[in-house]
């Protein structure tokens, strides 16, 4: 390259003036070879967008201010490029995460980055509500009107007529509908500051498109609202074209059948908002001052407790796990219920989950229950086989059934539903249950039961029925209900 | 077409894809592809050596974050220099 002019060889008669950006990483850390340059195809749009972008957080000085959010599709690895703070999300949540990141961190310059397989198709429902709630990042749009990285299907913005893999006779609206239109489809909604859609058609429109950029991001560092720019970009690989070519083609027919515009370019009136006061979670439950630390009875104080309880639709099986949360709350312990049941509210099978820790919980979602509480002898089958050996299961009968194949667990049976009934209500079986937990556990007080149940229960007879229930329970497990005695002494 | 070096352009041939974006887009057209093949089997842009202007365009055109550096003649006014990031061509 006789011509090439090195950049040691320059002379101090010239001045730098355009080069790569350092809000790109010096080498690219990507697994792949070639770590000297991007992953893109020669004359890819997205290179070109990712360029703007860096000099736009260059010159507003937001490098150490700047989370992107990079989607699924060419651009998934635009973590690799940008030496900012990176998060790659699942196909289509940008909006979603960039919600979570915007709110969590407000004084950070958020960008979604997503192109249009991502954006207008798996995750249409993503942006259209990220844009609705007037969320304050920025959405630059790679709109190449075709799916680039799995090789070329057709996208929601294919044209009318134009030949995918999954649309090879061309895009037919009888049977694939229109193109989407993202632009106008947001700026229909009132939250949105900014929506704008630019081209890299042409030299004029590339500086068009830098100047959207920037601009989207003004707004969002002024904090003014949802900031969206559409990009028309040129996918010379998938469209089988020179790179030349393929911006000629945006020009000649993406730009015809998405035009170019501002859509909206005004600031949001918002009626006034007073947001409601915040409070502790024991104040809004009215149990402020009631929640202190209780000395657990018995050796078996619990670092953790996973409890699930599972039975029929209607028997009490969800109030029976958010009393036991809201027991936990008042002795000032970490709680979660978390409640999973079929589409049938009553007969259809039902289980819970609560987790009682001394530590914060890390998911509310339980695999293998310290107690198990069968109210039905399905949710036995079901769910005996995977509490932890050294667990409890409290069967609501007075027999195992004669095949049931017991687990290492020790099991209590029970006759939850019978002491009821002969109470006065079938119905509180759970709170029988309830009793013979705690009784057989020493996990929390009684007490502690009673005044969550009263706070429940308003009618007086039936208080009081709930009441004996707690007692009844508690005094069968105690003398009655094991299944084997343990050699330790204790119950579980 | 514009003469004299007003600018110069430098392009990394381990970085350049060969697009032929920046050729297209010159406008003094002054760059062009390499007859020859660079490594990576493209043929790679390539400065004439003349006509430069300095305006950038070939660098916003370019897909490849660092493949053009562009660089602009120091006017005799250090008042007139102005600082990167200012220098997007006025289209």
């Amino acid at each position: 390259m006789p011509e090439e002019i090195s950049v040691t060889a320059q002379t101090s008669e010239f001045e730098l003036t355009h080069a790569k950006s350092a809000v790109f990483y010096g080498l690219y850390e990507r697994k792949a070879d070639l770590k000297h340059r991007t992953h893109y195809c020669p004359g890819c749009g997205h290179g070109v967008v990712h360029k703007l972008i860096a000099e736009a957080i260059e010159d507003m000085k937001l490098q150490d201010n700047t989370i992107l959010v990079s989607p699924v599709g060419c651009s998934v690895f635009a973590y690799y490029y940008f030496d900012v703070g990176n998060v790659q999300v699942a196909h289509g949540r940008a909006p979603a995460a960039a919600t979570g990141i915007k709110r969590a961190c407000p004084d950070k310059i958020v960008i979604s980055y997503q192109g249009d397989g991502d954006l207008a198709a798996i995750g249409t429902a993503e942006i259209i509500h990220a844009a609705n709630r007037g969320e304050k990042f920025t959405v630059i749009f790679v709109n190449n009107a075709i799916y680039g990285m799995t090789g070329g299907q057709m996208a929601p913005t294919t044209l009318v007529g134009q030949k995918t893999t999954t649309s090879p006779w061309g895009r037919r609206p009888v049977n694939e509908g229109f193109p989407l239109h993202m632009c106008e489809l947001l700026s229909t909604l009132e939250a949105p500051v900014y929506v704008e859609r630019v081209a890299l058609s042409d030299n004029k429109n590339i500086m068009k498109a830098r100047r959207a950029i920037r601009k989207a991001l003004e707004i969002q560092r002024s904090g003014l609202g949802f900031s969206f720019v559409e990009i028309l970009s040129p996918c010379p690989t998938i469209w089988g074209m020179e790179p030349v070519d393929a911006r000629r083609w945006v020009a000649e027919k993406l730009i015809p059948a998405f035009p170019l515009k501002a859509f909206r370019d005004a600031k949001p009136v918002l009626p006034p908002d007073t947001p409601p006061p915040i409070r502790p979670v024991p104040e809004v439950l009215e149990i402020a001052g009631e929640s202190t630390h209780v000395a657990r009875k018995s050796a078996h104080q619990f670092q953790e407790m996973k409890i699930k309880i599972a039975g029929f639709g209607g028997q009490g099986v969800l109030l029976l796990g958010q009393i036991l949360a809201e027991m936990g709350m008042r002795e000032g312990l970490e709680v979660s219920w978390l409640p999973s049941y079929g589409p049938e509210m009553r007969s259809g099978s039902a289980h819970c989950h609560v987790c009682l820790s001394e530590q914060r919980i890390g998911s509310p979602l339980i695999s293998q229950p310290d107690v198990l509480i069968a109210m039905n002898e399905i949710s036995l089958r079901k769910f005996a086989p995977s509490v932890s050996p050294s667990g409890l299961i409290l069967y609501n009968s007075n027999t195992l059934p004669a095949d049931f194949e017991a687990p290492p667990a020790h099991i209590a049976c029970v006759p939850a539903s019978q002491i009821a009934d002969m109470l006065g209500s079938a119905k509180v079986a759970n709170m029988v249950l309830l009793g013979a937990l705690l009784e057989a556990t020493g996990s929390m007080s009684p007490e502690t039961a009673k005044r969550v149940i009263a706070d429940k229960v308003k009618r007086v007879e039936l208080l009081e029925m709930n009441e004996k229930a707690l007692e009844t329970g508690a005094q069968y497990v105690d003398k009655e209900a094991w299944a084997e005695a343990q050699p330790d002494g204790f119950p579980y | 077409m514009a003469s004299g070096p007003y600018g110069k352009v430098s392009i990394s041939v381990e970085e350049c894809k060969g697009c032929g974006l920046c050729v297209e887009s010159c406008p003094p057209q002054c760059l062009h592809l390499a007859p020859e093949l660079s490594a990576y089997g493209v043929h790679p842009a390539s400065y004439d050596g003349t006509g430069c202007t300095g305006c950038g365009i070939c660098f916003y055109c370019c897909p490849e974050p660092g493949a053009i550096v562009v660089y602009k003649l120091r006017t005799p006014h250090p008042a007139m220099n102005q600082t990167r990031g200012e220098h997007a061509p006025a289209l």
